[in-house]
């Protein structure tokens, strides 16, 4: 061996001077980290066992890394990551709220989860009790009569509730063709109504950034399958009309689809159910933080009222007696999911939602609640509300006069906001705002860290005044600066073996 | 009750003062009175975590199947691999667990690096140029794969063997529901897809599963002769383990690979989350669902990445998106990466070989067990698929007792309505994983010997 080995080194400290290598820089041939268990089991070859037309001319190339060279690359990548254990996270429309670390060691629990999902039910019934027992306080959350456990997923729960939507309409004989979405909407509604087989129509906000009822009133008909609303809206804001809502829907015979990504504003406080929705999905990696994992898994269980019980997907996990026993519902649409959906996720959700009882989630609510007012008056002559009046777990706020004034928009003050080390909020969204920038505080930050956000943006303003060019290139203290979007997009590398473009 | 609010008494009020309320109920006052909801909620009283603790314990305890009381032998798309504490550990880092979709690309460089290894590392098993950052299981990236496949070829009729798992085309089936697809499924004979006789007209897809449900080692190049022929596009459904060594969907002519994850990194889980791999040609990269991860520079012309091709998605293209996906299993991916950087090139063929070196162990002694017969003679190779005396449901009752979750029963899977075997009640699939010892499988053997008596 010379002197000097080749190669790159894998845990000589970088500060920050540089990127990461990826896991294929640093292999070097013939290193290993990987241990097994000691089995006897006869070691035939490979060729003896399978016969040769199935099998690779070469091996997969993975990498080749010690144990050390590896806990080294992924901890660096660690430190290149934000997260909410690192601080606050204000991304509107996700609720980025803490998550105790008590439910990931529920998750974690061995006796859950080296459970194999396609064992007997007779020796799953602690999972069974988990997968009824949440099933019995999300239907009591929403006001509901059942719920499937199994969408991966919010958009999952869209999907499959769209899907018993047409169920229900298809088993009366009714043939029907369009859902009916506000402006507002998430664009995973826009996006699940296709999939789910119906055309979208548009229902316009009106000037108070909520559903236009006589517009509503206008595009309902007797093709109209039903409407999807998120209330809170994704503007932040109750819908005050909701029974009239509700109303005008059922009486051309629709369904009222509720989207729960903002269900943390109203837990304990007004129930999906008791506003006339028929059909709720809820993201229990917002609401009940299971937590987000970089994006994903989540999980989108779908609770209906009692005329929909019948076509939820299935196997569903019942009371039988004593015991407890798989069913499918009569009419069941299907499944939805590879096995009973995310069943750690649920598990977690169900000790959140244990943990806190009724009071308790009653309180996570008018919490949320509390904080995104407060920073909404806060902070409202720098970035002043779309609508300004009491609004729930989130509020729309607008980069407009600071654009107005020193051509600083919301993407500036976004990334200027990763330099003074807070997430930054949901830009450009909700579609129908301009400059939008949407701020969830969720419940678990505490007054001292809405402050310091305050300042941050305060120092923002006063920066869009004397350099608004230095905003622009902002941020320049993070992992890596501003990204080449278009690049990436016009030359797409997806992969380390991608050719480069040059 | 416990709660995780910092606000003290004090600050509520001050801060309720400021916002010009004047309690916390007066937050909500807008909300019409007649759907607010009075006496709160139906739930039980808030507990203390150790409290809640002990209620969890208790769930465990009553569930017979957890690893301390039964040696799995279980799979069907779900199996009991190595996953040390070293993956662990790092997939388990929090900056990971409590960070959300990459939106912010400066401050989610360590997310992005990791799903961009993640993909390589998808696109190298899976012999495809691209994958995605991932699906949210096997069973939705099947269906991803078919809307992909509609896309790609303006027709709707989708040929999926008997062989992809049951599930998996129960899934399919209910998502037909609404995109208007017809999913035919083409019979198995002998353990193997019967693709004669099947009508060939408006053939957007045929799918595969390379193993197949059963175990068997399928012909994906008689899929591709179809595919060829119809025009439609090849999906290979495969097991990632096994693609270690396998001849890889792309090289048998795929289109589209996808793959249940969880083998790499995810333990059982009791069914979820797991992880959906989802790789294609480069053909039809503008159609792929979901999120993908590239490679640019910043503005310093430093390497970087971000979330790339944006404009396919749903939060741009609405109602026109290729898919309605907003999240992956970001988490589930990283613990893949970590878990194949751990094994290395050498270690995914060591653990491959010796899932099939058990199996194939294992079936050699139970074929000569009184009252066992193989369903095919086909090759497999990590499962297998047994015919036994008397119905498996039982015989999995029965080795329970003997400390062995001894496979599964077919009809507790597919259900009646699976055309793949006559009195399927009686079929039971024995999976081999590299953590079966030959003191395990020799007992397996007594066991089901005692189970049949």
């Amino acid at each position: 061996m010379t002197a000097s080995p080749a190669g790159r080194a894998s845990s000589a400290p970088l500060m920050g001077r540089d990127a990461e290598p990826t896991l294929f820089e640093i292999s070097v041939p013939g290193r290993r980290a990987y241990q097994l268990r000691t089995t006897d089991v006869p070691a035939r070859a490979l060729e003896d066992l399978v016969p040769a037309a199935h099998l690779a001319e070469a091996p997969v190339a993975v990498a080749e890394v010690s144990e050390r060279d590896l806990v080294a690359h992924v901890t660096r990548l660690s430190h290149r990551q934000f997260s909410v254990d690192l601080g606050m996270y204000p991304l509107g429309s996700c609720t980025m709220k803490y998550n105790p670390k008590f439910c990931d060691a529920v998750a974690a629990d061995p006796a859950l989860a080296s459970v194999h999902p396609a064992a007997p039910a007779e020796l799953t019934q602690g999972w069974l009790e988990i997968l009824v027992n949440l099933e019995e306080r999300l239907c009591a959350i929403t006001g509901m009569a059942a719920a499937t456990l199994q969408p991966a997923a919010g958009a999952a729960g869209e999907l499959t509730g769209l899907l018993l939507m047409r169920a229900y309409h298809a088993s009366r004989g009714d043939v029907r063709r369009r859902v009916v979405i506000p402006d507002s909407a998430h664009g995973t509604n826009p996006a699940s109504v296709t999939l789910g087989g119906y055309e979208v129509t548009t229902v316009p906000s009106n000037d108070r950034g909520l559903v236009d009822l006589e517009a509503l009133r206008r595009v309902l008909g007797p093709d109209v399958a039903g409407i999807m609303l998120t209330n809170p809206n994704t503007l932040g804001l109750f819908e005050e009309e909701i029974v009239e809502i509700a109303a005008a829907v059922h009486d051309v015979g629709g369904l009222l689809y509720y989207d729960g990504a903002n269900l943390n504003a109203i837990l304990g406080v007004v129930r999906p159910g008791d506003m006339g929705f028929d059909i709720v999905h809820m993201n229990l990696h917002k609401t009940f933080a299971t937590p987000h994992g970089g994006g994903g898994p989540g999980a989108g269980p779908v609770a209906v009222a009692a005329h929909l019980v019948d076509f939820l997907p299935g196997p569903r996990a019942v009371r039988d007696g004593g015991r407890l026993a798989w069913a499918t519902p009569a009419r069941s649409i299907g499944r939805v999911h590879g096995w009973h959906g995310n069943a750690l996720v649920l598990a977690r959700a169900l000790a959140y939602i244990d943990v806190h009882g009724a009071e308790g989630l009653t309180r996570v609510a008018q919490h949320a609640v509390l904080n995104a007012n407060w920073l909404r008056r806060r902070v409202g002559e720098i970035l002043p509300a779309a609508h300004d009046r009491m609004c729930m777990h989130e509020c729309t706020l607008q980069a407009t006069l600071l654009k107005e004034r020193y051509g600083v928009r919301a993407l500036d003050v976004a990334k200027t906001l990763l330099e003074e080390g807070f997430h930054a909020p949901t830009v450009y969204f909700p579609l129908i705002v301009e400059e939008a920038l949407m701020f969830e505080p969720t419940e678990t930050e505490s007054p001292q860290t809405l402050e310091a956000l305050a300042q941050a943006i305060e120092r923002i303003a006063e920066r869009a005044a004397t350099d608004p060019e230095g905003m622009r290139r902002a941020p320049q203290t993070t992992p890596v600066a501003r990204v080449d979007e278009a690049r990436a997009a016009r030359h797409l590398v997806a992969t380390a073996d991608t050719p480069r473009p040059l | 009750m416990a709660d995780y609010l910092p606000h003290t008494p004090e600050e509520v009020a001050a801060m309720l003062a400021f916002v010009g309320v004047d309690s916390l109920e007066g937050l909500y006052a807008h909300v019409p009175a007649a759907v607010r909801l009075a006496g709160g909620l139906d739930l039980p009283a808030g507990m203390t975590e150790p409290d809640a603790a002990a209620v969890v314990a208790g769930y465990g305890s009553r569930n017979g199947a957890r690893a301390s009381e039964l040696v799995c032998f279980a799979g069907a798309g779900a199996y009991d691999h190595e996953v040390p504490p070293v993956v662990r550990a790092l997939a388990g880092r929090s900056e990971f667990v409590t960070a959300y979709t990459p939106y912010q690309p400066e401050v989610a460089q360590g997310v992005l690096q990791a799903i961009f290894e993640y993909q390589t590392l998808v696109a190298r098993l899976s012999g495809l140029p691209i994958a995605n950052a991932s699906l949210y299981d096997g069973a939705t990236a099947l269906v991803e794969a078919l809307n992909m496949a509609h896309g790609a070829t303006g027709r709707s009729r989708m040929l999926v063997s008997s062989g992809v798992h049951p599930h998996w085309r129960a899934v399919a089936r209910t998502f037909a529901a609404g995109t208007g697809h017809v999913v035919d499924e083409v019979p198995l004979v002998g353990g193997l897809t019967d693709w004669s006789g099947v009508d060939t007209a408006g053939v957007a897809a045929v799918v595969v599963a390379y193993p197949n449900y059963l175990g068997v080692l399928e012909d994906p190049g008689a899929a591709k002769a179809l595919a060829a022929a119809t025009g439609g596009l090849l999906v290979v459904a495969g097991d990632p383990v096994a693609a270690g060594v396998l001849r890889s969907a792309g090289a048998w002519g795929a289109d589209v690979f996808v793959g249940e994850g969880q083998p790499f990194g995810t333990a059982l889980s009791f069914g979820g989350p797991y992880l959906g791999l989802f790789a294609c040609s480069d053909a039809q990269v503008r159609r792929l669902p979901g999120r993908i991860v590239g490679e640019t520079v910043d503005t310093e012309g430093r390497r970087a990445y971000v979330t790339t091709l944006r404009a396919r998605e749903q939060d741009i293209r609405r109602e026109k998106a290729t898919s309605n996906v907003c999240t992956n299993q970001t988490l589930m991916a990283v613990a893949a990466a970590v878990q194949l950087g751990w094994l290395g090139t050498q270690g995914l063929r060591e653990v491959a070989t010796r899932c099939a070196q058990g199996a194939h162990y294992l079936y050699d002694q139970l074929a000569a067990v009184d009252g066992v017969a193989p369903v095919t003679s086909a090759p497999f190779f990590r499962e297998f698929a047994l015919r036994l005396r008397r119905p498996a449901r039982e015989v999995v009752a029965l080795m329970a007792a003997e400390g062995i979750l001894a496979g599964v029963a077919l009809d507790a899977l597919g259900g009646p309505e699976d055309p793949s075997a006559d009195a399927p009640d009686e079929v039971l699939l024995v999976a081999v994983t590299e953590r079966r010892t030959r003191a395990e499988l020799d007992h397996y053997v007594r066991a089901l010997r005692g189970a049949l008596r």
